[in-house]
């Protein structure tokens, strides 16, 4: 068992998603998650840690150890990908006990290791099938087991879900969590999809053209991204925008756009030190929208309701606001047909302003 | 313009010794917006095929508007099909990708013009017309290719997942704006999609299909809350609805459900369901929006369950419990408090839940 740490890990030449200045560190049993739209750079620093690819800059370390020198195997992680890399020819069983047979272990304790693994995973009556047998779920479990059953210091798993079905995704999602706790090993998961790492992780490392722009836990990934970046990243359906500037007016000063003002004066001091000019987005997310059939105050966004999209135990409100279609997610049903006007409010908590210059948070 | 309804009576389409399709009926109305939805290999592709014409059935009848149109064409049907791949000529600029189906029908070249331009202020494409597909975005080639498909008013519109390739949040837009032009363009859309999501939030009608075999035909909101099988509540609602077996127990007057962990007293429904179920094996399903957690029971029904997992998804939370072998999902706030391990409960009311016969899935209650 270990952590990992990565000191200014940068990685230009030879790859087609470079890295830069990445410093990363992951403590001992954390479930740390590199969060990213794909080609940002996520695979090359897994594949840096497993020691499949060589950093141009910066040093690697497992434990205490710098690894840069060691070679795969050396670094004692195991790396478990997308694509499951199973032995056609050989049953699950066979599958499951490669990896000890070649570092010679006994076979009595090959056994019990195979049996404790399928256990663990759930594959136990499927030991003597071959992968060619296995459905989807069923070969992940397998690659995964394949992956614990050597017990290495650290997992590495590279979109290991992304191939499963909507269903299974979700179910393997909890199982995959729920095994991280029980060995009580580091984990380092990457992904494209933001409900894997909000659901899953300790941490969430988000990484957008090879930097890491925000690490933090999934509620203040979710509740204060630091940019817009993370704000529009994470979330379904994405955070509302609306583009405002500032202004003052009676000693007030007001967050004003084509379509609503706000006074926010108690904010703006705050703001005023942190911005690069007077041009802001304002972003809600569209669980924190409130629908009124009737305006219900001066500080509200006016808009026709141009689709209703019933989910099931949510709807999803497309409402028009000027040009723009701004969502709303009301719970259960709602009985306003499409062209009705209404208006919106939120609270003021929940509002997330940026620079629209720098895409930074301000508030 | 022309009533453009669609139906299909007995469709029958075989493979070989796989029947795709098995007597099939399925009445389109006029202006409406219809899904076929099911897993791959369910039929639904195979349908809207024979529909446009590009697969001839083995048995059964298709007809548009009034006529039967087994005989005719994919050209003499008059629908316009649209794929998951968006099928653009790569040498043509949007511009001429989408007069070119006006052109095929030698449309008078101001007509063309203010066609395409129309169609392209619709879709929002009007900024890129003199681009070629090459510098489109997916998102951007997708809806050229839907443009190329309404320019010329056809009476049906056939879509084949049109959305699959496109990333999640374009998905999610995507969604909204065929939705509203379909209504806009007042005009007959069968849809065939395997997500769920899009069936539910897009359709006036879904049509669930598996194995070959339609399983219900109705609105998304009476298929959301009276599936009429474990197939279609299974298949519909994410995070999936939960499934409990269960035995039914009957002693002094009173039914309950005995699923090894807790007894649930469902005497209320005795009547209906010894009636209706064929031996004592049943399933309890409800979904995971529908189960209020909390440390005491909170409605008429309850049972126990100690916290497997949490999983916090940004404006809600899942919490996964295990029930004997079988995990169990609620759905709350993201501001309740719960560790793995906690024990509480999981309530519901008698709206919310149903019983199904574990030997023929049929939905009971």
């Amino acid at each position: 068992m270990a952590g990992v740490r990565l000191n200014k890990v940068t990685k230009k030449t030879g790859t087609l998603c470079p890295v830069f200045d990445i410093d990363l560190e992951v403590a001992d049993r954390e479930f740390i998650t590199l969060l990213a739209p794909s080609g940002s750079g996520k695979s090359t620093i897994m594949r840096m840690i497993a020691g499949l690819e060589v950093p141009d800059e910066g040093e690697i370390y497992i434990g205490d150890e710098m690894v840069n020198e060691l070679t795969p195997a050396e670094r004692d992680v195991a790396m478990v990908f997308q694509t499951y890399a199973l032995y056609p020819h050989l049953t699950v069983h066979g599958n499951l006990a490669s990896p000890l047979e070649a570092q010679k272990t006994s076979k009595d304790e090959i056994g019990s290791r195979v049996k404790d693994v399928a256990d663990i995973l759930g594959i136990a009556s499927l030991l003597e099938k071959y992968p060619t047998q296995l459905s989807g779920g069923e070969m992940q479990r397998v690659a995964i087991g394949r992956a614990i059953i050597r017990r290495p210091r650290v997992y590495l798993l590279d979109e290991p879900l992304t191939n499963l079905d909507a269903k299974l995704r979700v179910h393997m999602r909890a199982e995959l969590k729920r095994l991280q706790k029980e060995l009580g090993q580091t984990m380092i998961y990457a992904t494209h999809d933001e409900l894997e790492a909000l659901s899953m992780s300790d941490r969430i490392v988000v990484i957008s053209n090879g930097r890491i722009v925000q690490s933090d836990t999934p509620k203040e990934i979710f509740e204060n991204p630091k940019s817009l970046f993370v704000a529009t990243f994470v979330g379904t359906p994405p955070m509302n925008l609306f583009e405002c500037a500032l202004s003052e007016r009676k000693g007030q000063t007001l967050l004003e756009s084509s379509v609503f003002k706000l006074n926010i004066t108690g904010l703006a001091e705050l703001i005023r030190s942190k911005a690069s000019g007077n041009d802001f987005i304002l972003g809600v997310r569209p669980s924190d929208l409130k629908i009124h059939a009737q305006k219900p105050s001066e500080e509200c966004i006016e808009g026709d309701i141009y689709v209703l999209e019933p989910m099931g135990a949510v709807v999803v409100v497309d409402v028009k606001v000027g040009n723009e279609l701004v969502k709303v997610k009301v719970p259960g049903s709602i009985s306003l047909e499409p062209g009705t006007k209404v208006w919106l409010t939120f609270e003021k908590e929940k509002m997330h302003i940026f620079d629209k210059k720098t895409k930074e948070a301000v508030t | 313009m022309p009533v453009a309804r669609v139906e299909v009576k007995g469709l029958v389409k075989r493979f070989g010794k796989i029947t795709a399709v098995d007597k099939l009926n399925l009445e389109v109305e006029d202006k409406r917006f219809v899904c076929l939805l099911g897993p791959s290999g369910c039929g639904k592709t195979t349908t809207l095929r024979m529909i446009a014409g590009l697969e001839v059935p083995d048995e059964g009848e298709i007809y548009i508007g009034d006529e039967m149109v087994n005989d005719l064409t994919p050209a003499e049907r008059d629908v316009a099909m649209v794929f998951q791949f968006y099928a653009l000529y790569p040498t043509l600029t949007v511009y001429d990708n989408l007069a070119f189906p006006l052109k095929a029908q030698k449309t008078s070249k101001s007509e063309v013009d203010r066609s395409v331009r129309e169609v392209a202020d619709i879709l929002g494409v009007t900024k890129i017309l003199q681009f070629k597909p090459d510098q489109l975005t997916p998102g951007e080639s997708q809806r050229v290719a839907i443009g190329r498909a309404i320019i010329r008013r056809p009476h049906v519109y056939l879509l084949d997942e049109p959305l699959t390739n496109l990333d999640a949040k374009l998905r999610a837009r995507m969604r909204a704006e065929l939705k509203r032009l379909q209504k806009e363009l007042g005009q007959t859309a069968i849809y065939v999609t395997h997500d769920q999501l899009e069936a539910m939030t897009m359709a006036d009608k879904i049509a669930v299909m598996n194995q070959g075999l339609l399983q219900e035909y109705d609105t998304p909101e009476n298929i959301y809350r009276h599936p009429n099988n474990l197939f279609v509540a299974g298949f519909i609602g994410s995070p999936a609805m939960n499934f409990l077996e269960g035995t039914l127990k009957e002693a002094d007057g009173r039914l309950s459900l005995d699923s090894g962990e807790f007894q649930l007293d469902i005497t209320e429904f005795r009547d209906l369901i010894l009636k209706e179920a064929k031996s004592g094996e049943v399933i309890l399903g409800i979904r995971p929006e529908h189960l209020s957690v909390s440390s005491k029971p909170s409605r008429k029904y309850a049972f126990q369950g100690e916290v497997y997992v949490v999983e916090p998804l940004g404006d809600q939370a899942i919490l996964d419990f295990k029930i004997g072998n079988t995990v169990v999902r609620a759905i709350v706030p993201p501001s309740f408090k719960a560790e793995v391990g906690n024990r509480l409960w999981l309530s519901f009311s008698k709206d919310d839940f149903h019983i199904v016969d574990k030997a023929t899935e049929k939905v009971i209650v």
